[in-house]
């Protein structure tokens, strides 16, 4: 029972542990209110795009650090970079519609990782980064990076509570929202860009490739006992902080990687809440037709 | 000077992607005048609605809607789409749904003002459905969520309100709801109601339109059934050729 609580004890000595559990912890609460716009306006796919794309900063930030000393390009830098990028192009497409959105979003998921893997191929000793990349190493975020994660944070709460009605609007009934007279298309790449933004501090606990697990399935648990936009968001935080804490107390004593055990324990939680009716917690009105 | 009319179509002609949907459209609208659109499935009714909130661009003629542009007037139109548009998952509450019809006026506090509240209270009451102000929009009936979409409309006291088939997949006593709430309406906006349902036309007939790519003003009529209705308007939607 004691091995359980290791990582607890570590917290007091271990500042890598800290950094962890206070990364984890900042993430969850962009991931859960960007989480639920992301699930209930439907672009997962988009996410995911974005994501894997980010292997092209995260070399490249790599290849300008060793290869020419750039030394203050932290990876988060190339991440950011790479992600702004990646909503540029897929927002420029969307909003175009002259070419299949779906294509588009698959070219850019897959052109940004192999310029990644072309990066770390050439940069000499980054080949034991790859991992870390791709499935996340929470651990290794140093006490710079926090204020970068936690300004990010702070950032996406401030647009998501402020702009609250307007993207609950977009979300729910695009043309609606048009025909009161607000600009549809830069409110879609405001939500691309909180999308982009809520990538890159998750890929810091995750990784790329496991991102659209945590963004998606604690919204997605949410969903199911939550009645308002709101009450998801704030469900989908506590349910995503529960995820990363329980990752981080389980994957410390067997030596287990964090990212995937976080993923698993939110895969767990949200196969248990398919077991459970949508929306038991409220009354539910008698449906008609 | 005599009044600006409610909606003033000039000579308007509009195809999707070259193909012909409307044709020389000619249509005056008072204000306070309430009428009934009807025609074929795919005859370009819903098409008409979508220029007249700007949503499409005429290829060829003009739209005054309250002797503004489309674009201008939006924020005086009231507009009730299908409530089957939806995501059915989309977790809203009704009040929330309301509150949407008040977007675009100027700076507004993100929970909402006082003002707000009660606007959207009043319209929720207007509509009977003050009772489920709180309740998700998810778990409505097909009539409830349609009176809350009319809620949605006349939250912002629109002078012209469009109504898309209210009473599409709605049942009977949904249905006699909705149009009761519609009938109140009668004189206190232009009310323009594309429906399918001969039941539905005959409790409006002041003044009936056919769009069936062109569009025809029937003037008042003592009754009208369904052998009538395909009498004036045709059963399917006839070819819209090229001028």
């Amino acid at each position: 029972m004691t091995a359980v609580l290791d990582f607890w004890y570590a917290l007091g000595r271990n500042p890598l542990a800290l950094h962890a559990l206070a990364v984890g912890l900042l993430a969850s609460v962009a991931c859960g209110l960007v989480g639920t716009l992301v699930v209930t306006r439907r672009i997962t796919y988009v996410a995911g795009g974005i994501s894997h794309s980010l292997l092209a900063g995260l070399g490249l930030a790599q290849w300008l650090r060793v290869m020419h000393h750039w030394n203050w390009v932290q990876p988060l830098h190339g991440a950011l970079a790479a992600a702004m990028l990646s909503v540029l192009i897929i927002g420029w497409v969307t909003l175009r519609g002259r070419e299949r959105e779906d294509t588009a979003i698959g070219a850019v998921w897959a052109i940004g990782m192999a310029i990644g893997f072309i990066f770390i191929h050439i940069t000499d000793g980054a080949k034991q980064d790859l991992m870390s990349y791709l499935f996340g190493n929470i651990l290794l975020v140093s006490s710079g990076q926090i204020w970068l994660i936690a300004l990010l944070d702070i950032m996406i709460i401030a647009t998501v509570i402020l702009c609250h009605p307007e993207l609950q609007a977009v979300c729910f009934d695009e043309e609606f929202a048009r025909l009161r007279g607000m600009r549809v298309e830069l409110w879609h790449m405001l939500l691309l860009v909180l999308t982009a933004l809520t990538v890159v501090l998750l890929v810091t606990v995750v990784g790329i490739v496991l991102v659209i697990a945590l963004l998606t399935l604690p919204a997605a648990i949410a969903g199911r006992l939550s009645r308002s936009l709101a009450q998801m968001m704030v469900l989908s935080i506590v349910v995503c902080a529960l995820c990363t804490v329980v990752g981080l107390t389980i994957h410390y004593r067997p030596n287990l990687p964090p990212g995937p055990t976080i993923i698993l324990v939110a895969g767990f939680l949200y196969a248990l809440a398919m077991l459970i009716p949508p929306r038991t917690w409220g009354k539910t009105l008698p449906r008609g037709d | 000077m005599a009044e600006i009319p409610a909606i003033e179509v000039q000579g308007v002609s509009f195809a999707y992607q070259g193909f012909p949907v409307l044709r020389d459209i000619n249509l005056t609208l008072e204000r306070g005048q309430f009428a009934s659109v009807v025609g074929p499935n795919g005859s370009g009714k819903t098409t008409l609605f979508r220029l007249f909130l700007g949503l499409l661009t005429p290829d060829r003629g003009t739209i005054r809607i309250l002797g503004q542009s489309p674009l201008e007037s939006r924020t005086r139109i009231g507009y009730v789409p299908q409530h089957f548009a939806f995501d059915p998952k989309y977790p809203i509450r009704v009040s929330d749904v309301v509150r949407m019809g008040c977007l675009g006026q100027g700076h507004r506090w993100v929970w909402g003002g006082r003002a707000e509240r009660r606007r959207v209270r009043g319209a929720l009451e207007a509509v009977g459905m003050g009772g489920q102000r709180n309740a998700p929009f998810s778990t409505l009936s097909g009539g409830q969520r349609q009176r809350v979409l009319i809620a949605r409309a006349l939250v912002i006291d629109p002078e012209i309100l469009l109504l898309d088939e209210p009473t599409a997949n709605v049942d009977a006593m949904g249905e006699e709801e909705i149009l009761g709430l519609i009938e109140g309406l009668r004189g206190e906006m232009t009310v323009m109601l594309i429906t399918h349902s001969v039941s539905v036309v005959s409790r409006f007939i002041e003044t009936i339109i056919c769009v069936n790519c062109e569009a025809h003003v029937h003037p008042a009529m003592d009754h009208v059934d369904a052998e009538l209705m395909r009498h004036i308007c045709g059963h399917r939607p006839i070819a819209c050729e090229r001028e």
